[in-house]
């Protein structure tokens, strides 16, 4: 289980995030959804152990991760808006090193599998930097799942994709909880967040003010305008 | 061991992103040369003074090529968060290190043999008499030198002024470095008079040691956000 | 500390200090032989130089501090210590010329104190410079910490380094080598001297400290504001 106690995150005078505490297990999916400066992302981050807290824990299958990351970092894929990709290298190289970073035995397999999830193999001979950003997304996307993680963290994952990698990307995050794994996404669509996901993690100026089965949560007061009913299909 | 491929992997990727854009190492050897030859050009002179200007001139100019080298090494790590990006993986902060300490290294060695050859082209002098032992000062020189340029300029990338920051940490602290290491080139291009061959190698690479040694340690704060 | 040794009477023991460190190197020191009246300076210049490596010295210690325990306490000291260890080192690379060119017709030599004092300075500005200049001043604490040990480091091996290069590269001493005796008066002036500095070098990291920590206190109350807004 991944979650925060009481996490708050100071950025200078501004409260980024104030004493969140929640938690994923595996097999969930969630959705974070807020207005921008909510805080989604600084969560996001925090939870891949890319910022520190400024009080509360991180923890990690119980252990909390400032002290010891490892565990956790293993089992956890983060995409973010900055792509993490050298321009200069080619797909398949960029996935190559961070494979290696990871320790991960039989790589140009996994490489191979992760780049069929994004269909990307016939790109994988392309430098980065000459890679479109709606590109260099699936790419980040193949490098975060390319160690199995245990945890999907996801920060607008959807930006920049066109419509049907939008529709292979959603396959894909659907499947997740049935494999076993955990998902948590930020996304600005609503309708999107909810036909993907059965939690709502409702954020707004660094606080929570929804943690549950979406089903219940209280549309009106947390603001959500919804369009007309939820939909049934992705 | 699994620590000695990340090492590799990380150094390979630095190798590999340079060979894309050749323009750290071209830069640094064209900045090298630039200064030998200012100074070759402003003073020329007999034998005797090339001696005293020469191992000054050298290391100044590896000085500042390699100023430029460890700018631009973290320059390549800054455009998408690369440098963050490593930092997901579960990896050793001092893998991090090393892996970029030995590219720094293996450029800057690399910008230093170009110059060589230049200075005992333009100086119509010869470094081979004296070649076992200046390899061994230039190495352990450039590698404390390359260590403390790799922690700096991790340090220096968080700051406004990238370059100068940098510049400012590295000058003072590596300042011996660069001065036993002038020194004991200074020694070995008149063939040693004092008879003693390998003392000033030892307190070269003793300083060196020192430093990389600090730097290895103390990295992994570097990188904490 | 503050209770045992309140601030108020810190700076009156540290103006009585000066008061009779000054009375005793005007009027209680004997005049100089060769230099004159200029020598006195030597009593202003020699403890700066001490003071400003005992700076150096707790900047270490507290980056070490910090690195190992997190400490806010150990940044802030180190923070204050840079500041005022600054201004002391400064103030031995302006007397020292001040004292050089009358008394022996040079501006400045690449003596032992000198050039320990000139790479200790840039030093202290390297790590000011970095404290203020970073983007994200959140990591002030980390990367000056690791700044404040290697640059000690450093500091430990410019000792040891300029003292073999003297033997190597002999050259003028300015105020006569660590042998050359000093009249009892002298001596008694200089210890005098020293201590009174080291009780205002004190006096200054502890009021530069008390800023630190106010300045702390005032973003926590920050925190706090920024907490309660905007609930709804």
């Amino acid at each position: 289980m991944l979650e925060t106690r009481n996490l708050t995150k100071f950025f200078g005078d501004l409260a980024a995030l104030k004493e969140v505490s929640f938690g994923i297990t595996r097999g969930q999916s969630a959705f974070l959804y807020g207005p921008n400066g909510a805080g989604k992302t600084t969560l996001l981050r925090m939870l891949a152990s890319l910022a520190r807290p400024s009080s509360g824990q991180v923890l990690f299958d119980g252990r909390d991760i400032e002290r010891d990351g490892t565990k956790a970092k293993a089992a956890i894929g983060f995409v973010s808006h900055t792509t993490f990709l050298y321009g200069e290298l080619t797909v398949r190289e960029n996935l190559k090193f961070f494979g290696s970073l990871f320790g991960l035995s039989g790589l140009e397999k996994k490489i191979d599998a992760a780049l069929e999830m994004f269909d990307m193999r016939e790109r994988s001979a392309v430098f980065a930097r000459d890679l479109s950003r709606g590109l260099q997304q699936r790419t980040s996307l193949a490098r975060a799942f390319l160690h199995d993680p245990d945890f999907v963290l996801l920060d607008e994952p959807f930006t920049g994709l066109d419509t049907q990698s939008v529709k292979k990307l959603e396959e894909l995050l659907r499947r997740l909880p049935q494999q076993g794994k955990a998902l948590l996404f930020s996304t600005h669509d609503f309708e999107q967040g909810a036909a993907l996901a059965e939690r709502l993690i409702a954020l707004k100026a660094g606080r929570v003010r929804y943690n549950g089965r979406l089903a219940a949560a209280p549309f009106e007061s947390l603001g959500i305008v919804r369009a007309a009913g939820p939909k049934a299909d992705g | 061991m699994a620590s000695l491929k990340i090492i590799w992997n990380i150094f390979a990727k630095d190798l590999r992103v340079e060979w894309r854009n050749r323009e750290t190492l071209a830069s640094m050897c064209v900045f090298g040369l630039l200064i030998i030859f200012l100074f070759n050009f402003a003073f020329e002179g007999a034998r005797e003074e090339t001696l005293r200007l020469l191992p000054a001139v050298l290391w100044v100019a590896i000085a500042f090529a390699g100023v430029l080298g460890f700018n631009r090494s973290f320059a390549s790590e800054r455009e998408n968060a690369c440098l963050e990006g490593m930092t997901l993986a579960p990896v050793d902060p001092s893998l991090i290190f090393l892996g970029k300490m030995l590219a720094n290294l293996l450029f800057l060695g690399v910008a230093e043999v170009v110059m060589v050859f230049a200075a005992s082209l333009w100086y119509n002098f010869s470094f081979l008499p004296a070649l076992g032992q200046l390899v061994l000062i230039a190495f352990f020189g450039t590698l404390g030198y390359a260590a403390l340029g790799t922690i700096f300029g991790a340090i220096a990338a968080n700051t406004r002024m990238r370059e100068v920051m940098l510049t400012v940490l590295q000058f003072p602290i590596a300042f011996w470095i660069l001065m036993l290491s002038i020194d004991s080139t200074a020694d070995a291009l008149r063939g040693n008079p004092s008879g003693d061959w390998w003392s000033g190698i030892a307190r070269v690479a003793g300083i060196s040691l020192v430093f990389t040694i600090a730097s290895f340690l103390l990295f992994e704060y570097v990188l904490e956000e | 500390m503050k209770k045992k040794f309140p601030i108020s009477l810190h700076a009156a023991l540290t103006l009585a200090g000066l008061a009779i460190a000054l009375y005793m190197i005007f009027l209680y020191a004997p005049e100089e032989m060769t230099m004159g009246e200029v020598q006195r300076i030597f009593y202003i210049h020699v403890p700066s130089a001490w003071t400003a490596l005992l700076g150096f010295l707790i900047i270490f210690c507290s980056s070490i501090a910090y690195l190992w325990k997190r400490s806010q306490f150990a940044d802030e000291l180190a923070q204050a210590t840079a500041e005022v260890g600054f201004i002391f080192c400064t103030c031995v690379l302006v007397t020292g010329p001040l004292w050089a060119k009358p008394a022996w017709g040079i501006w400045w030599t690449w003596d032992a104190r000198l050039t320990l004092t000139f790479l200790l300075w840039l030093l202290y500005v390297a790590y000011l410079m970095l404290r203020n200049y970073l983007i994200n001043p959140g990591r002030a604490a980390n990367l000056c910490a690791v700044v404040g040990v290697i640059g000690f480091v450093d500091v430990i091996i410019d000792y040891m380094a300029i003292r073999w290069w003297r033997t190597q590269h002999p050259q003028p001493v300015i105020g006569g080598g660590p042998g050359s005796g000093l009249d009892p008066r002298m001596a008694t002036t200089l210890l005098v001297s020293w201590i009174a500095f080291v009780f205002l070098f004190f006096l200054l990291v502890r009021i530069r400290l008390g800023i630190a920590q106010m300045r702390r206190e005032l973003g926590d109350i920050r925190h706090i504001l920024a907490f309660r807004a905007s609930e709804d």
